[in-house]
């Protein structure tokens, strides 16, 4: 077994552990930790994959921002009410019998799929061609993602205001 | 080497993982967390199909589909502290304002 091969295997085997932690542990803050753990490993596997700027891009825009985000809903809608919210699973075998049948459909497409070669591994950084590729084919849909997050932001302004 | 196949049965667990959560969890914050899980899972698909086919528009599509999801969470989040403060609850089941 090759470092490599080894490295993954610890890498997937973690992943799996943490997703399977965020949705069964009863406690949502808990829930919320084994996320941010689960991500900084999604991360890890773009490192995997050698693509170092996506590994960032992970870390400070889900690790860091969504967390914190998550975190400030749940202390809102948690501490005011007095009571906790039921963190219980409704129907876990119903809906681990429609996950498995998802799965399975997902792997038996991927068996019947043809193997495809290889392409060699990006020689360094390719930070710079995503840059380009950013403002060159992909322009206008780098434009059109400025509208959706001020169109996201004013939404989320308007959604949670005061009432006054 | 780690093939192609590899990436994407770990990316196909970890959608089937977040699609049970989001089935099961009773709480609406916990249910955008399953929907977390499986962005990420299909960020990790588009990641692998780059790499493998040495094509940069699937990196720079996990950059797009990074960004309208951290968008997602802020509205989805806002919408629950919205429905929060009408209805004094984010429990799923009691949110039945729309059933006739």
């Amino acid at each position: 077994m090759t470092l490599a091969t080894l490295g993954f295997g610890v890498v997937a085997a973690l992943l799996l552990a943490t997703s399977l932690a965020v949705v069964l542990t009863p406690n949502l803050f808990h829930s919320v930790l084994y996320l941010a753990a689960a991500l900084v490993l999604t991360g890890v596997v773009f490192l995997l994959l050698e693509q170092p700027f996506l590994f960032a891009v992970q870390l400070l825009l889900y690790a860091g921002g969504v967390v914190t985000i998550v975190v400030f809903a749940i202390m809102l809608t948690e501490q005011l009410v007095g009571e906790r919210v039921g963190q219980a699973s409704r129907y876990p075998i119903n809906g681990a019998i429609v996950a498995a049948a998802v799965f399975a459909g997902i792997v038996g497409f991927l068996i019947q799929a043809p193997v495809r070669a290889t392409a060699p591994a990006p020689a360094g950084d390719t930070t710079a061609a995503i840059g380009r590729a950013l403002v060159g084919p992909f322009a206008v849909t780098l434009e059109l993602l400025g509208v959706l997050l001020v169109a996201a932001l004013l939404g989320a302004l308007y959604f949670a205001r005061s009432e006054e | 080497m780690i093939g192609l196949q590899a990436y994407l049965v770990l990316a196909a667990l970890v959608f089937a993982i977040g699609l049970f959560g989001v089935l099961t969890r009773r709480n609406a914050v916990g249910i955008l967390l399953g929907i977390e899980l499986m962005l990420n899972a299909v960020n990790i698909n588009l990641v692998a199909f780059a790499r493998f086919n040495g094509d940069l528009g699937g990196v720079v599509f996990t950059l797009f589909t990074i960004s309208i999801t951290v968008a997602e969470v802020a509205v989805g989040l806002a919408i629950v502290i919205a429905i929060f403060r009408v209805r004094r609850t984010v429990e799923a089941d009691r949110l039945d304002l729309l059933r006739g």
